[in-house]
């Protein structure tokens, strides 16, 4: 029965390039985002007639070690099939994939659920494929006066993993995405940082009405908003009293929502057949000599063991690998003194300052971070004026300025924390209770808002260089000095 | 490598070519200055390649089929590109998008198919040596047909790389020369393997016929003297093999049951290929530009409508349906079924014997235009498709005529014994010359 609160079932397929040095089935460089287009194609990439595949060994010990990691089972004779369709950007006017016979089977990803604890989301398959070329369209794809085709990315390595429908809410489809990409990433089989190198398809239905396949979705966010766009979708339609139909939708980015395809490319019959140019896949024994590295559940684990990091902060600085190197170099030589302060001011502060400017956590180097977490566990600053080195020091980074180091920002801006009985706060409290006599009255009226605003008043004229527990005590000692 | 080049200017009454190089370069080597024809299906870098269809027309391949440069570092001299069935889909040479070649032994009968034009240039003797290509007897039916020997090698033996595909899991590229020791010759050029093609194996040819076969097995299977085959040209190959048998071999009778699915699940097989090969054929690379006014699945359907011959269409839609969801498993799955059990009759069969013989095609040459409906075309492939399915090694040489027409011995071997059916060929050919 179809119910609008009914449970979200979400399932994904996804695809990422594997970021060999050549092509699946050629020579071809995969370096090709900054070049001009077709200048990496070769006969075999073009589909030129009589040219045949011949597999690139790595890609499939790259696709090997992501199915061990996934805990998948390699299959004893996989194969390669062709799937026929007719499509301006596919050079051979049929894909080189697998299907029946793929690669690797079963296996899971543990994820964050959204009650809070780890759940497995079960795969079904991984299987390893080319990716076709790329149309550029003079115009809009409907109307546009013509098209171009680029062959530089036909022939790309690309393994497509298909989850069970265990995911419960766009949510846990972000994070299984997040986790996958961790996953690759630690593997070192996959650059999330180029362009196009993920695309996800995504299942999803309401329990009890049909499924909808969002195809398209191209980023990490897109998935989750993609998929809460349909959510609500189908939850109108079914209070409305209508009928779900099972479909393919598109997801247009840059509008974020979903778009029923042309029922012409929902017909697809792909005429699947084993590919006669290349031979059966018997690879299961390579699975032994696979030596996988520390993956990111195991670092999680570490970095709470090792650095004393809370589970949150550990999930955030394994979740990415830079991130997790970052977090590592930052404390080196000094673990426990600095990896809590450090794990809270990466985690928590630096992403988001990051993410504000829209900056690539490459352009910090760890040294001025253990730079800044130093001199807050010295005491020498407080955390607002921490925050405000941070700030500078990513401005003059992401501006590609003269870069100083925290210690040179503080002398420069004089946020040296005022210590002691030092005058310059004794006179900041005097001048702000002077200049607030109601603040005076309410504070003797017992209102407890009447401390808390002056001591913002006194951090606003000492421009946060007082330490907060002297400055309490001394406004305190000079308001009972009013009162008697 | 020094580079002189052969003066080719050759008076091609057959219409065996496609194109000519009348100046055609070569270096040093076993095959140096020996004028060489290239079916038109194989690539060959700066020469147009069409596969005799008009989709192909001004096609100059940028790179050369790995058989052609093994040419090129044997010396020899690549002269021209030969006529042939569109794509190779034929078995006359009358599929061509640039008109039939003809018989030299008689102009009024095709070549054979589909390497006609490499057949007829050595029949005529505008050429000493040819590659062709055999997917279902693409090499041996022409040289049947003309009067020439000519070799189908083992699957693998010879790289396709560059062989613009038709039937990929059937076919393989083979030499056709006037003497079984041209074609051995050729074949040690051609054959190795290559890592651009990854069915191909290590297996080099080096070898020189030799004219023993005293106490060699040949098994003559029923069906290559039973119903549809003439029974003049039966009774030129079994003389022929009679005198196998006063060379000193015995012959075993012997059946090959799975026959009677061996030309279905051949058809099956091959149009499937073909009709995901030939879709690349789309009007936006190759053939005449796509009229972009239209959206462009209608324009795709007028240009392969208008650019394939009518054969080529009719494969490509067989192959369309038999891989069709909801079809597969009723016919190029049970193609696959029908062809293991070809290749477990022919090592049922190997157990006992070493070699197999029988009539390469089951009548002479046909006239032109005399075979008007596909099937009745089919089925004269039914003799020479069993060795394709199977993969095994097989040649033609010429042993005799009927109503004047030459009439070819088919000889076929184990897997990867190509040595042993060129030799027991050369015993023959020795023995009659």
């Amino acid at each position: 029965m179809a119910d609008a609160e009914g449970q979200v079932i979400v399932g994904l397929e996804v695809h990422c390039q594997l970021d060999t040095k050549s092509k699946l089935f050629c020579g071809c460089s995969t370096d090709y985002r900054s070049d001009g287009p077709n200048t990496h194609v070769c006969p075999i990439c073009l589909g030129l007639p009589g040219a045949m595949p011949a597999l690139n060994r790595k890609a499939i010990e790259y696709a090997m070690k992501v199915a061990k990691a996934l805990n998948c089972e390699i299959i004893g004779e996989a194969e390669f099939s062709r799937k026929n369709y007719f499509y301006p950007d596919l050079d051979k006017a049929y894909q080189i994939t697998q299907y029946d016979k793929p690669l690797a089977l079963g296996g899971y990803l543990e994820i964050e659920s959204d009650e809070g604890g780890e759940k497995k989301v079960r795969l079904t398959r991984i299987h390893v494929e080319e990716d076709p070329g790329r149309l550029v369209h003079m115009g809009n794809a409907e109307r546009g006066k013509y098209s171009l085709v680029d062959y530089n990315r036909a022939g790309i390595p690309l393994i497509e993993i298909v989850s069970e429908p265990d995911m419960r809410s766009p949510k846990e489809a972000r994070k299984f995405l997040n986790k996958l990409r961790a996953t690759l990433e630690y593997l070192s089989v996959f650059d999330s940082e180029k362009e196009g190198s993920l695309r996800v398809d995504a299942n999803i239905s309401i329990k009890g009405s049909e499924r909808v396949e969002v195809k398209n979705i191209t980023s990490y966010k897109g998935v989750e908003k993609a998929l809460t766009f349909e959510v609500t979708r189908q939850k109108n339609l079914i209070r409305r009293g209508q009928k779900i139909d099972r479909e393919t939708r598109h997801y247009l980015e840059a509008r974020g929502v979903t778009q029923s395809a042309r029922s012409k490319e929902q017909e697809h019959d792909y005429r699947y057949f084993p590919e006669p140019d290349l031979r059966p896949l018997r690879v299961k024994s390579w699975v032994d000599d696979i030596v996988l590295p520390e993956l990111p559940d195991a670092r999680r684990e570490r970095f709470i063991a090792q650095y004393g990091c809370s589970l949150n902060h550990a999930r955030t600085l394994t979740g990415e690998l830079k991130l997790a190197n970052f977090f590592e170099q930052v404390v080196r030589g000094d673990p426990k003194g600095l990896s809590a302060l450090a794990a809270t001011w990466i985690a928590d502060t630096l992403i988001g300052e990051l993410n504000y400017r829209d900056m690539s956590l490459d352009k910090v180097e760890p040294a001025a971070m253990t730079g800044l977490v130093h001199l807050l566990k010295a005491g020498t600053i407080t955390d607002k004026s921490g925050v405000e080195v941070l700030r500078v020091m990513l401005d003059q980074r992401h501006k590609g300025e003269a870069a100083e180091t925290p210690d040179a920002i503080v002398t420069r801006l004089n946020l040296a924390k005022t210590t002691g009985d030092d005058s310059a706060i004794t006179k900041s409290i005097e001048e702000a209770i002077n200049e607030n006599p109601k603040a005076l009255e309410d504070y003797r009226a017992g209102k407890a808002g009447a401390l808390n605003f002056l001591v913002g008043q006194v951090m606003k004229k000492t421009r946060g260089k007082a330490d907060p527990a002297t400055l309490n005590r001394m406004l305190s000692e000079a308001l009972k000095n009013r009162e008697a | 490598m020094a580079s002189r080049t052969i003066t080719f200017e050759p008076s091609d009454t057959y219409n065996a070519f496609l194109t000519t190089c009348s100046r055609a370069e070569h270096g040093d080597g076993p095959l140096a200055g020996v004028a060489v024809a290239v079916k038109d299906n194989i690539s060959t870098t700066g020469i147009e390649t069409t596969c005799a269809s008009k989709f192909l027309k001004g096609y100059i391949p940028p790179y050369d089929a790995h058989v052609v440069g093994l040419l090129k570092a044997a010396g020899a001299a690549i002269v021209g590109k030969t006529n042939m069935d569109e794509f190779g889909m034929g078995t006359t040479t009358e599929n061509s998008a640039f008109g039939p070649t003809l018989n030299p032994c008689d102009t009024s009968r095709v070549p054979g198919g589909s390497s006609g034009g490499s057949a007829a240039a050595v029949a005529a003797g505008m050429v000493r040596m040819a590659l062709g290509s055999d997917t279902g007897g693409s090499i041996r039916c022409p040289a049947a047909f003309c009067g020439i020997a000519g070799l189908k090698p083992s699957y693998g033996r010879v790289s396709r790389y560059g062989l613009i595909a038709y039937s990929n899991s059937l076919e393989q590229i083979g030499p056709l020369g006037k003497t079984v020791s041209d074609v051995s010759t050729l074949m040690g050029v051609i054959a190795g393997y290559d890592r651009h093609d990854s069915t191909s194996q290590n297996k080099p040819y080096n070898h020189i016929p030799i004219a023993e076969i005293k106490g060699l097995k040949v098994g003559i299977p029923q069906e290559y003297f039973g119903k549809g085959v003439d029974p003049a040209v039966a009774g030129v190959v079994r003389k022929a093999i009679g005198r196998l048998e006063e060379l000193g071999a015995t012959t075993v009778p012997c059946s090959i049951p799975s026959m009677e699915y061996a030309l279905a699940a051949y058809y099956v097989t091959c149009t499937s290929e073909a009709s995901s090969n030939l879709a690349r054929f789309d009007g936006v690379r190759y053939g005449p530009a796509t009229d972009w006014k239209k959206s462009w699945h209608d324009a795709y359907q007028e240009v392969r409508a208008a650019g394939f011959g009518t054969e080529v269409r009719r494969r490509i839609m067989l192959g369309t349906f038999a891989l069709s969801s909801g079809y597969y498993g009723k016919y190029y799955q049970k193609a696959q079924v029908a062809r293991e059990n070809v290749r477990a009759d022919f090592n049922r069969i190997f157990r006992d014997v070493d070699v197999i013989a029988g009539p390469t095609m089951p009548t002479i040459a046909f006239r032109l235009k005399e075979k008007t409906d596909p099937l009745s075309m089919y089925l004269a492939d039914i003799l020479t498709v069993p060795a394709n399915l199977a993969g095994i090694p097989s040649i033609s040489v010429p042993c005799g005529k009927s109503e004047g027409m030459p009439v070819g011995l088919q000889i076929m071997g184990r897997m990867f014994e190509d040595e042993r059916v060129v030799d027991v060929a050369y015993a023959y050919e020795q023995a009659v010359s």
